[in-house]
């Protein structure tokens, strides 16, 4: 459990035609077992983190800098050593297989397992993310499932090959609260029994700052902060965090509006 | 309380597609006061959104009445129908498709101003500047195309457009649900200070809570097409009788400086 | 940038710019390079290309100049072409977008309308109302347009259906817009741009099918085309097969020009929608 998941040494990342970088310089050291946040809004960088991390940058990105795998001594297999979690659970699976036929096409690819095996496997992995009929979900395409359901599957497909880190892109920014509530109960679930670890990429500070161990915060393309969430939550150190944090409205926070109707 | 402004009563949508039935609303009846803003928040697919289209007759409910400002607006056709539009106006979820893609701000702001006569051709430029300095925007962005400007200039677009009308009342859908949280914080500051300047009723639909309570004065919960429970924003907080409430109220992500749960 | 930049920036759009080029300019400047009749026996028999500088591309079996069958020959075919999509997308488009629009019964029924035309292949569409209503230029250009006005209906209809359920429109409708005007600046500006990018797919098929019909000797008489000009050389195929296979090079020039065109308007569009 000890020791370095990944490293990132003046990590940049440039696409084609954009006029600034979405990334440049980050210097970011991930422990085995850390579960990372990594917050910012909409332009920060986030997202091409968490691609730059699973490698799935687009062919046009211009990558500078060093990404290593102390832990793994070789590049990583996305799908096999990491998993990722899509924001749009709908647009990551595929729209005319059911969804129990691909979490086991992962299994049988990565794991080399039969295609019995494969399905027993998939079907125990419907069980562990809690989908309420995991037999009829075998069946299902991915129209047929809620949005939250959908997300629950895209996790089953992430951790199908037992994958060492788990990347999950704003999983829950598609889903209302009460189904956002429930998905980051099951990673930080999935996460703790399995020891993997886990990178969380959010615009929300308040929902990572309820499991996560440490806190990165991005801001335009660039590392602003990075340390033990309970350290960056009380004393935050970069203004853009204090921004988040000031921002964050919560059910303590004082009403903009009068209480009295008019 | 003043007698409301909007009152509907019994609401009913079924949407069939493909053989499939979804009940959207079943038996809805809410009201909103002048000067109020009702909160209207449930999960996904509750309905809320069908409620806010039906409301601005957008969607034709299968049954049901909507009364706005002594006046049938559920009966209103046509040309009535339209001079009715200017006072109840509504923002958009997504502020990027709620724009025509071919749209300069001047227009997306003016369009309202010209449709309904409101303001002569030649004052119309001076109008919109005004519009877009009270949301906060600099009048040089009239210019723009609304497509070219960011995330939060747009949606503030949205709701200069609204006001251009002088409603009142607005019903806002998801209106700050896709903007980055230091943008919506300031969105939210103009929304609510536009109230009471103005006195618009609002109804403000989003799922979440935190957000509803910081910008209503009631509250009226929604799940399955139906009203819930409803009530005073403190009190559907502090004291949730309903298992949709409930779920809501323990669902909003608490900063927690502690770290890890 | 316009969209006519970013086309000639795409690799396909700017190699379609090119090749379209020389049949365009051909045609443009057909009355003024040989202005006598390209019909009428300029010189001897059967003459060899390059062998007469008089005639660089020699001459057919009555001594007519190949090269101005050549040149005249894209005058024809880029007119007839041109004209015949101006037609199908203009027609398509109009019932498409009325279908759109009324929806009910009017768009059951010019639905059922388009997909009966669809079901009959387009060329022997034109092939029949040909011969029926005879050669002439107007006739081929409606017996084209008669097969190929089907696409753009469904497009059209597919944009505006889905156009109309966007929220910029039911903003317009809250805004008090009228009917007529949210059809005319919210629906129709941004429907049309897909159904006119399939135009220049049309114009490459037609230039194909009138070709086609004047290979048959269904075109009109009066004009010298290269699908004549083909036909015409086909029985002396082994003797002089120049007679064939210098307009058979003038279609291929132009067809894959039109169609590369196309493609790179497509992606032009596309960049475009991208960034909107």
């Amino acid at each position: 459990m000890s020791g370095l998941a990944v490293a990132l040494s003046g990590l940049s990342v440039a696409h084609a035609g954009a006029a600034r970088p979405a990334l440049s310089g980050i210097d970011l050291a991930i422990a085995a077992g850390t579960r990372l946040a990594v917050i910012g809004e909409s332009g920060s960088g986030k997202s091409t983190l968490a691609l730059a991390l699973a490698g799935l940058l687009p062919d046009d990105a211009s990558v500078e800098g060093r990404l290593a795998w102390p832990g793994l001594g070789r590049a990583p297999l996305a799908g096999r050593d990491i998993g990722f979690v899509f924001q749009d659970a709908g647009a990551s699976l595929n729209p005319v297989l059911r969804v129990g036929a691909q979490v086991a096409e992962v299994a049988r690819v990565h794991l080399g397992l039969s295609r019995r095996d494969a399905a027993a496997h998939a079907r125990a992995l419907f069980r562990r993310v809690r989908l309420p009929d995991p037999e009829a979900a075998m069946r299902a395409f991915p129209h047929q499932l809620s949005g939250g359901q959908r997300q629950r599957v895209a996790i089953a497909a992430a951790i199908a090959a037992r994958p060492r880190l788990l990347i999950a892109d704003e999983p829950t920014s598609a889903l209302d609260t009460i189904v956002q509530a429930r998905i980051v109960s099951l990673l930080d679930a999935l996460v703790r029994e399995d020891g993997m670890t886990l990178v969380f990429v959010t615009h929300d500070i308040a929902l990572a700052s309820g499991f996560a161990d440490r806190i990165a915060v991005l801001d335009g393309g660039r590392l602003a902060e990075e340390g033990p969430a309970a350290a960056v939550l009380s004393a935050p150190r970069a203004s853009q965090t204090a921004r988040l944090i000031s921002g964050h409205i919560g059910l303590d926070t004082p009403p903009l509006v009068a209480r009295a109707a008019p | 309380m003043s007698a409301p402004l909007l009152a509907a009563h019994g609401l009913s949508k079924t949407f069939v597609a493909g053989g499939r039935r979804a009940v959207a609303l079943d038996g809805v009846s809410l009201s909103v006061a002048p000067g109020e803003t009702l909160g209207l928040v449930g999960p996904s697919g509750c309905g809320k959104s069908t409620l806010a289209r039906v409301l601005l007759r957008l969607t034709e409910p299968d049954e049901g009445r909507i009364d706005f400002a002594g006046a049938e607006l559920s009966a209103l056709k046509g040309e009535r129908l339209r001079r009715m539009r200017p006072r109840i106006q509504m923002v958009f979820q997504d502020p990027l498709s709620a724009f025509n893609p071919r749209a300069t701000v001047a227009d997306a702001v003016g369009d309202p101003l010209r449709i309904h006569r409101l303001v002569p051709r030649r004052e119309r430029p001076a109008a919109v500047a005004a519009l877009l300095e009270r949301v906060g925007l600099s009048a040089g962005l009239a210019g723009r195309p609304v497509h070219a400007v960011s995330g939060g200039q747009r949606q503030r677009v949205a709701i200069a457009r609204a006001l251009a009308t002088r409603p009142e009342m607005i019903v806002l859908d998801e209106a700050v649900s896709a903007l980055d949280v230091t943008v919506r914080g300031r969105i939210l500051d103009l929304l609510v200070s536009l109230q009471r300047e103005r006195g618009i009723a609002c109804l403000f639909i989003s799922h979440d809570l935190a957000v509803v309570r910081a910008v209503s004065h009631r509250i009226a919960v929604m799940d399955g097409g139906r009203i819930v429970e409803e009530g005073l924003a403190r009190q559907v907080v502090a004291e949730p009788r309903s298992p949709t409430a409930r779920a809501l109220v323990a669902a909003v992500p608490r900063l927690a400086a502690g770290g890890g749960i | 940038m316009s969209v006519l930049a970013r086309l000639a920036r795409t690799p396909e759009g700017a190699a379609g710019l090119v090749l379209l080029a020389l049949p365009v300019a051909a045609a443009l400047a057909a009355p003024f390079l040989f202005p006598a009749d390209p019909l009428a026996i300029a010189g001897p028999a059967l003459a060899p290309p390059f062998s007469d500088a008089a005639f660089p591309l020699g001459t057919d079996r009555l001594g007519r100049d190949v090269l101005a069958g050549l040149v005249h020959g894209a005058r024809a075919s880029l007119m007839v072409g041109l004209a015949a999509a101006f037609v199908a997308v203009a027609f398509g488009a109009l019932v498409g977008t009325i279908a759109g629009f009324s929806g009910g019964l009017a768009d059951e029924a010019l639905m059922r309308l388009t997909e009966a035309f669809q079901t009959v292949p387009g060329f022997l569409l034109a092939l029949a109302f040909v011969s029926v209503a005879g050669g002439s230029l107007p006739v081929v250009v409606a017996a084209i347009a008669l097969g190929a006005w089907t696409g753009p209906a469904r497009l059209a209809r597919a944009e505006v259906l889905s156009i109309r359920g966007r929220d910029y429109v039911a903003a317009a409708r809250v805004a008090g817009m009228r009917a007529t005007e949210i059809a005319l600046r919210e629906v129709l500006p941004n429907a049309l741009p897909p159904v006119l990018a399939l135009s220049s797919v049309i114009v490459a098929n037609a230039v194909l099918v009138e070709a086609a019909l004047s290979f048959l000797g269904l075109g009109d008489p009066n004009l010298i085309t290269w699908g004549s000009m083909i036909a015409e050389g086909r029985t002396m195929l082994r003797s002089a097969p120049h007679l064939s296979i210098v307009p058979g090079l003038g279609l291929v020039v132009t067809v894959l020009g039109v169609h590369l065109l196309s493609e790179g308007l497509a992606e032009a569009l596309a960049t475009r929608r991208a960034r909107a």
